[in-house]
């Protein structure tokens, strides 16, 4: 039992709030006090020189957020880009970056139970930055820890501190 | 809030009572010492101190309470002031500043430095005030003081009076500062015969405290504040009206400065309940010579009520964090890009009434650029804000090369933006001291040359279109010219006799450049002037010299107002926009094939008049898909730019525009080649290319490298604007 993922977020009895989006076949849930907002995606500047996955930036009403998509990183699914496809802007410490997805669901309230620790096998994302699974009637949803994967090395969306 | 941001306000505050410290201290006549700048270096003492002690800070509040001692001295004409006594003074503020500084990194103040000044204070003290006693603490001040309370008693009466009819501001205001006064009065000659020390320490007075539409969670931290003053003995109220029973030894002033680190002057109320609790019981309660006797208690009450008169000069701004300003500047340029893309859809519409709708967005047009201007110039700040401080340095530096110098400064009222004056002031301080070692002789030398012995500094600023100009100039010895021909062949640089003066000025830049023959702690170690050329080139703007052998030197460095907005050349390379800045783009060429010439390796040339410049293709340095490839088909901008000089090989210049400048960082990292991105007239970004970075990029890349002979003859250019 990995314990880690749920106790630092799940407190006893507490009932959580998830974005429920889906990148491929698989449904992806990610805390919704992290989300500010949904949006479309269009206007994308591309930076040159910058890793595949990132597509670029994009205005966000005065604000230059940075557009990257998870499908081409963890070759989740083919990056496609239709009407469907949304831009899931996440709102992670002092920054913002907006997550591609292919289509949000819903919004759902999981409880402590509906909450097991992320399994031993690959469900897509790296398990690093899971914080578990979520259990509904017969839905699985991985439960992403937006915060943890955002600020990682290995998407390198911030310069190195004293690198 | 926490306390601890009441501690961020009282170090803000503090700060800015030295810097006023530091400038009364400067400017003082020590012939005749104005009375109100004394007045007003004693008061910046006296807060800091009334601070200090409400917060704990020990060692901070001795140092100022050794130092008010002297001013208060000073003020009464018991000290006389001497230069060498200001100097003093002026160690002791350094000290300060320093002990505030250790406060507010939450460590203990240098304890070698806090022993060393309150010696040189104290020492003070004891040789130079006048009169016997003055040495044990204030008892002379205060002994002067009650002679004059007989005078002031009046006063009391009269504030009294005046309150009563007051009912105009300016007349309130009035009473109030009599208030003040009489207030003052009073209070040192309630206990006519006990020490100062003493006084503050057995005088427990019952007050009564009043929050006035204070909010709860201030009011608790009100409360805990009250606490350490003095004993609550009862707390009750609303929002409206919150009061608090204390039993404190403090004056109501000294409670009010604590509190007003929460709360404004106008929200709150202190007023003795009654006669003070112990020792005052016991003072000489009849006889004329007794002025508690002769207080009538209504005026003490109105008395305690006054707003310290401070704040009235005050109200006429508020301080307002930058980010909220920024905030603010977003939203306006974010109006600014809906409003023009309004514009571009209603060009396209096809209906009746058209007209209307068109005369509507010019009026929301020519509001919305007002609106932009003026929220631009809250950004600005004075050039006093720089200029400020030289006094002090051009003192201390003046004393220690052992010359004389007078510094004249001019538009200090020139605003800039806060961005910029924080940008440059270190290298206007390396031009300042540049011209006070360098440039200006010593006095013999000086007089020797029939000129005054006295060296003249100054300093000036003034808007020049839509730029700033900033001019250092001294009426010293000038540049020479053999000497800097010279330097800059035995460092190796490629000079000839027949370089105009401007030209050989230009030398100076050249990093690694000194030509002072001692290298002294103030300046000559060669480093220096490259930086200040570079900082300011990154800041948009450019330096010139301007040297008469003899006569002296001026530096003139020219700055962009602002750099939130930024005069771009917009740029198309296949789909994509660039945006590069104009001041990089010397001209556009249309490449021929003859122009044209391959280099071993690949790189190519681009002839200009008599210039071979490296031609760079911005789609291989940015992978832009699409672009022309052929490069007779492009557009080359020569772009010369600090030590970059290169032909830029686009498609198609598409105009010339301000942005706004956005940061890229904010969410995302640093991109190579890249300095910032803006928002166009669609809404979509475009990223504002480094010149500087880009060259360095494609080098870095391997395409396109540049050959070092074809630079470096270019290493001196100025980047002026065409």
């Amino acid at each position: 039992m990995k314990a880690h993922a749920q106790t630092h977020i799940y407190d006893s009895g507490v009932h959580r709030e998830f974005l429920v989006f889906s990148l491929g076949d698989e449904e992806y849930a990610i805390d919704i006090l992290k989300v500010q907002e949904i949006r479309g995606y269009e206007n994308v500047t591309r930076i040159a020189n910058a890793p595949d996955f990132i597509k670029g930036v994009s205005n966000l009403r005065g604000l230059i957020v940075p557009i990257i998509d998870l499908r081409i990183k963890f070759q989740l699914a083919d990056a496609t880009y239709d009407k469907q496809t949304v831009v899931v802007v996440t709102n992670i410490g002092k920054r913002v970056v907006g997550v591609v997805v292919d289509r949000v669901s819903d919004v759902l309230t999981l409880s402590e139970e509906q909450i097991s620790a992320a399994p031993d096998f690959s469900v897509g994302l790296p398990l690093a930055y899971l914080d578990g699974l979520g259990n509904l009637d017969k839905r699985m949803l991985v439960l992403v820890n937006i915060e943890r994967l955002l600020s990682s090395e290995e998407l390198a969306l911030v310069d190195k501190v004293g690198g | 809030m926490e306390l601890s941001d009441f501690y961020d306000s009282f170090f803000e505050e503090a700060d800015e009572l030295l810097e006023d410290m530091e400038k009364h201290l400067l400017e003082l006549d020590l012939n005749e010492p104005d009375s109100e700048q004394l007045n007003a270096i004693f008061r910046a003492a006296h807060s800091i101190k009334g601070g200090a002690g409400a917060f704990g800070f020990t060692v901070l509040q001795e140092t100022t309470h050794l130092l008010e001692n002297l001013l208060d001295y000073a003020r009464h004409g018991q000290l006389v002031l001497r230069r060498d006594i200001i100097d003093v003074f002026l160690e002791s503020k350094d000290i300060l500043s320093a002990q505030i500084h250790a406060y507010r990194s939450g460590v203990e103040p240098d304890a070698d430095a806090f022993a060393r000044v309150s010696d040189a204070l104290k020492t003070l003290a004891e040789q130079e005030v006048d009169g016997s006693d003055a040495t044990t603490d204030k008892h002379s001040a205060k002994a002067i003081d009650l002679a004059r309370s007989a005078e002031q008693d009046p006063l009391v009466s009269a504030a009294a009076t005046v309150q009563e009819n007051a009912n105009d501001a300016p007349l309130q205001r009035i009473s109030k500062t009599l208030q003040r006064i009489a207030r003052r009065a009073l209070g040192q000659s309630d206990t006519p015969q006990l020490s100062a020390q003493t006084q503050e320490a057995d005088v427990l007075t019952r007050l009564s405290v009043n929050f006035l539409s204070v909010p709860e969670t201030d009011r608790q931290l009100l409360l805990e504040e009250l606490a350490h003053l003095g004993t609550v003995v009862s707390s009750n109220g609303d929002d409206s009206k919150f009061e608090v029973l204390l039993d404190s030894t403090e004056e109501a002033d000294a409670i009010e400065a604590v509190m007003c680190f929460i709360i404004e002057a106008e929200q709150l109320e202190i007023r003795p309940l009654d006669a003070p609790l112990s020792v005052a019981h016991q003072a000489p309660q009849s006889g004329a010579a007794a002025p508690t006797n002769t207080t009538p208690k209504r005026a003490q009450q109105a008395a305690s009520k006054a707003v310290k008169s401070k704040d009235d000069t005050q109200a006429a701004s508020i301080r307002v964090s930058v980010d909220k300003v920024d905030q603010i500047i977003n939203l306006v340029g974010e109006l600014i890009i809906a409003q023009s893309m309004l514009d571009q859809t209603a060009e396209n519409l096809q209906i009746s009434g058209k007209g209307e709708l068109v005369s509507g967005l010019s009026q929301l047009q020519r509001t919305a650029r007002d609106l932009q201007e003026s929220v631009m110039s809250i950004r600005m700040l004075p050039m006093d804000f720089v200029f400020s401080r030289y006094p002090r340095l051009v003192r201390d530096l003046a004393a220690k090369l052992g010359k004389e110098i007078e510094l004249v400064t001019e538009g200090k009222s020139t605003e800039l933006d806060k961005g910029l004056i924080e940008s440059i002031i270190d290298p206007l301080t390396h031009l300042v001291r540049n011209s006070l070692d360098h440039g200006i002789e010593t006095p013999d030398v000086r007089e020797a040359a029939g000129k005054a012995r006295t060296g003249r500094l100054s300093l000036s600023a003034r808007h020049m279109g839509g730029s700033i100009l900033i001019e250092v100039a001294d009426d010293g010895g000038g540049l020479n010219r053999e000497k800097l021909l010279a330097k800059a062949r035995s460092n190796g640089l490629d000079v000839s006799d027949e370089m105009s003066n401007d030209e050989v000025w230009q030398l100076i830049f050249a990093p690694g450049f000194s030509t002072a023959e001692v290298v002294s702690d103030v300046s000559g170690r060669g480093v220096g002037m490259d930086v200040v050329k570079r900082n300011i080139q990154s800041l948009g703007g450019y330096v010139e010299i301007l040297s008469t052998p003899g006569q002296g030197t001026t530096t003139r460095v020219v700055l962009p107002l602002t750099l939130a907005i930024l005069d771009g050349m917009s740029l198309r390379v296949g789909e994509e926009m660039f945006v590069l800045p104009l001041s990089a783009v010397a001209e556009l060429v249309q490449p021929t094939e003859a122009d044209l010439f391959t280099m071993a390796g690949g790189d190519v040339l681009l002839k200009v008049r008599d210039e071979y410049l490296p031609v760079l293709a911005l789609h291989e340095v940015m992978n832009v898909p699409g672009a022309r490839t052929r490069m007779t088909d492009a557009i080359a901008l020569i772009v010369y730019y600090d030590e970059s000089s290169y032909a830029l090989l686009v498609d198609e210049p598409v105009g010339q525009q301000q942005v706004v400048v956005k940061n890229l960082e904010t969410n995302y990292r640093r991109v190579p080649g890249v300095s910032a991105a803006t928002i166009l007239g669609d809404g979509r970004v475009a990223l504002i290319l480094d010149p500087v970075g880009l060259h360095r990029f494609a080098h870095a890349k391997g395409k396109n490298r540049i050959s070092h002979k074809a630079t470096q003859s270019q290493d001196y250019r100025e980047v002026l604007p065409s």
